[in-house]
């Protein structure tokens, strides 16, 4: 599904990604995970084209498609999903008038009929369950006033209504306490399938027991350093960051 | 140089220049009209508002008042005081018996008008003159009265000589002001009673319609907010022609000059939310003002939205004159082109523990320019005088300019009184956000800009207004972007 090779990035002058080498397979889950500045959440904004990071090397294969050619909007009508680390408030905007435009948006660049307001609403319902979203949220302008539980909740919500073949999940788990961590993991879970990909970008490993990754790898200055299975996440949990450090030395 | 046409007129002859003197002469024939059935305490208040005006002309840049806005394109044109539609002599006006007739073409063209089909008691006004058949009062509590300020002068005097201009009383100051006040005819007048509450929204509608000349009409409105009444009053200004502009149009299609001026006296405890929709045609020029008298504890909101006019400015001001008076003054401009806005607010906090919010947004886009200048003034008995006051601005074009200028003049020590103004682009996070979940970077910005202008109309309260106001911005936006693209 993803292959990127070699992805180099920088912003403000400065190199962030020096070399970053990853392949996901189609229904993989990946968790990435390293410390503060490592360059995690600019791995997953690049991939959603943030024109802020300028790709100075390396490409990004995605559906055997050049990635990097595409503008942001074609890149989520091709079906990338990013869970922003810090979402956006938009004051004005509805939650729902946002999610349809968008969605319909995706659909008619797939050549799908556009929903049509009655019957986005009861496909708004069912995903609601699904992240336990208060419907009054969604009469709400975009992600204003909500707490920092909410807005992850809604980033996870939005992607189950988007369903997109890619999601990537920035530090979505920051922020939050256990009840909201464990409805979000279910949501996560529940959009698990054999069809869809997913990455996982943290810090910690405590969201990983919720969602149980395929592949860890660890991102370190700008490059993956270390890639495992599951037990690398509890292996840096217990380790912590520092002997990244030693052995980069 | 003007000949007096009678005896009394000879203290006007001051020697004004020819396009104040164009006024003068127009204020002459109107008197001469009027001479027989105007109260004479208004007569005089006419002609020392024609008098401040004669003397004074047209304000000049050179005016702190008036430094970012060139009237001279209004001054330039020689408008005509816009005639009584039965004046017109056109033979499908009168009817039989002198009755007045109006052309299906004239109803229709109103019925189009896009804030014409609103569910409430209506007057219709064209040209500044009162319509009976366009308008509609039923379902109206039969104490309440609501009608032409022309009928109203004829029988009920008394009221009229204690409200009307005793609340926007610089007439001898303010040039527009006081054209206004000289050639006071017709208009709105409203006076709800004491503990009345309507349920409806009162709906003016001031249509400017397609004439010969270029002609200039002086609405001019009153209502009285007796004690612990509430009302939700309407006022807009629409162009009822085909079209401001395009080659095919007449030499004078659209270009005509509306200055309205509106007193509002709210008594003790009453609730006004007060709109005031600006949408004249493009070569449209507007001069507002809306005046506020606030007993104690009284409340009012205005909505003042403004798309439309070549040049205009408009005036909201407001005296708290009793204590635990509140007003919260929300402003919407939107322009693009070459149209230029001035908004001029005051909010005179007269007595202790009154509050002020104001918010005023605007949205410009090609060659367009704003002003707005909010006035907070505390006078020294004010304390506990509670006021905020902000101004956002959007600009969507780098030829887009505007000057915002907060002006606080405060004279008691125990107040709390906060500004502020923004000026900006459109957030480039957001526009990401949005493009992040599949909608295109022009879509994103529309939609940024909707909202950022929808916030204002979010807090119209009368749903079918705010709806029809809300989709009239989109439809006008989108608009905006075709020209761009074209």
């Amino acid at each position: 599904m993803l292959q990127i090779k070699n992805l180099q990035a920088r912003a403000e002058g400065k190199d962030i990604l020096r070399g970053i080498n990853l392949e996901v397979g189609t229904g993989e889950l990946h968790a990435i995970m390293g410390p503060n500045g490592s360059g995690k959440s600019t791995l997953a904004q690049v991939l959603a084209g943030q024109a802020v990071y300028e790709v100075t090397g390396g490409e990004v294969i995605y559906e055997g498609k050049d990635l990097l050619e595409m503008s942001p909007e074609e890149r989520a009508r091709e079906g990338i999903f990013l869970a922003f680390q810090y979402p956006v408030e938009i004051p004005g905007v509805s939650n729902t008038y946002f999610l349809r435009s968008a969605l319909n948006a995706i659909r008619k660049h797939r050549g799908l009929p556009e929903y049509d307001a009655m019957d986005f609403l009861a496909l708004l319902r069912e995903k609601m369950k699904l992240l336990e979203m208060d419907e009054t949220l969604m009469t709400r302008s975009v992600n204003e006033g909500f707490s920092g539980g909410e807005k992850k909740r809604n980033e996870i919500f939005q992607m189950a209504v988007l369903e997109p073949k890619l999601g990537i999940l920035d530090e979505t788990d920051s922020g939050l306490d256990i009840d909201a961590l464990k409805i979000v993991a279910n949501g996560v879970n529940a959009l698990r399938s054999k069809d869809r990909s997913i990455i996982v970008v943290t810090h910690y490993q405590r969201l990983l027991n919720y969602i149980v990754p395929d592949f860890v790898h660890v991102l370190y200055e700008g490059r993956i350093v270390k890639s495992g299975s599951k037990e690398l996440a509890l292996e840096l949990e217990e380790k912590g960051y520092g002997w990244l450090e030693e052995s980069a030395a | 140089m003007l000949r007096p046409k009678r005896e009394g007129n000879t203290e006007l002859m001051i020697a004004t220049s020819e396009k104040e003197g164009l006024y003068l002469s127009s204020f002459m024939e109107l008197e001469k009209r009027l001479a027989a059935h105007s109260p004479s305490w208004l007569h005089e208040i006419r002609r020392a508002a024609m008098a401040g005006f004669a003397e004074k002309g047209f304000p000049t840049t050179r005016q702190e008042e008036w430094r970012n806005t060139n009237v001279a394109p209004i001054a330039a044109v020689p408008f005509q005081p816009a005639a009584t539609p039965w004046e017109r002599g056109h033979p499908a006006r009168s009817g039989p018996g002198g009755m007045l007739v109006l052309e299906d073409e004239l109803i229709e063209r109103i019925g189009q008008l896009p804030l014409a089909d609103l569910a409430c008691p209506r007057l219709v006004f064209i040209n500044g003159h009162f319509s009976k058949p366009l308008s509609a009062l039923e379902a109206l509590p039969k104490d309440v009265k609501v009608g032409s300020l022309a009928e109203a002068l004829a029988c009920d005097g008394e009221t009229l000589e204690r409200h009307l201009t005793r609340y926007a009383t610089d007439y001898t100051e303010h040039a527009f002001v006081a054209l206004n006040t000289a050639f006071i005819e017709d208009g709105a007048f409203i006076e709800i009673p004491k503990g009345v509450v309507l349920e409806k929204p009162i709906y003016l509608l001031y249509v400017s319609d397609a004439s010969q000349l270029p002609t200039v009409s002086y609405p001019r409105n009153l209502v009285i907010a007796g004690r612990e009444s509430q009302a939700t009053i309407i006022e807009a200004y629409v162009w009822g022609g085909t079209g401001g502009t395009g080659k095919s149009a007449a030499a004078n299609e659209g270009l005509y000059f509306t200055n309205a001026v509106s007193e509002v006296a709210v008594g003790e405890g009453a609730v006004i939310e007060y709109h005031r929709l600006q949408q004249e045609s493009d070569r449209g020029f507007h001069f507002g003002r809306v005046q506020f008298h606030q007993e104690r504890s009284s409340s009012v909101a205005t909505h003042s939205i403004a798309t439309g006019g070549a040049l205009v400015r408009e005036e909201v001001k407001a005296v708290l004159d009793g204590e635990g008076a509140e007003a919260r003054l929300e402003g919407l401009y939107v322009i693009t082109g070459r149209q230029h806005i001035d908004n001029q607010t005051t909010l005179d906090h007269a007595q202790p523990h009154c509050s002020s919010r104001e918010v005023y947004k605007g949205v410009l886009d090609g060659e367009s320019s704003a002003v707005f200048n909010g006035k907070i003034i505390v006078r020294k008995d004010a304390q506990k005088t509670d006021s905020k006051q902000s101004n956002k601005n959007l600009l969507l074009s780098e030829k887009a300019v505007i000057d915002t200028k907060p002006a606080l003049e405060i004279y008691a020590d125990d107040v709390k009184c906060t500004h502020g103004a923004t000026i900006g682009q459109i957030d480039a996070e957001a526009v990401f956000y949005l493009r992040s979940r599949g909608i295109g970077r022009q879509e994103a910005r529309d939609l940024l800009t909707y909202a950022f202008a929808n916030d204002v109309l979010g807090r119209i309260k009368y749903e079918p207004l705010r709806e029809r106001l809300s989709e009239g911005l989109s439809a006008r936006l989108a608009s905006g972007q075709r020209a761009e693209e074209a």
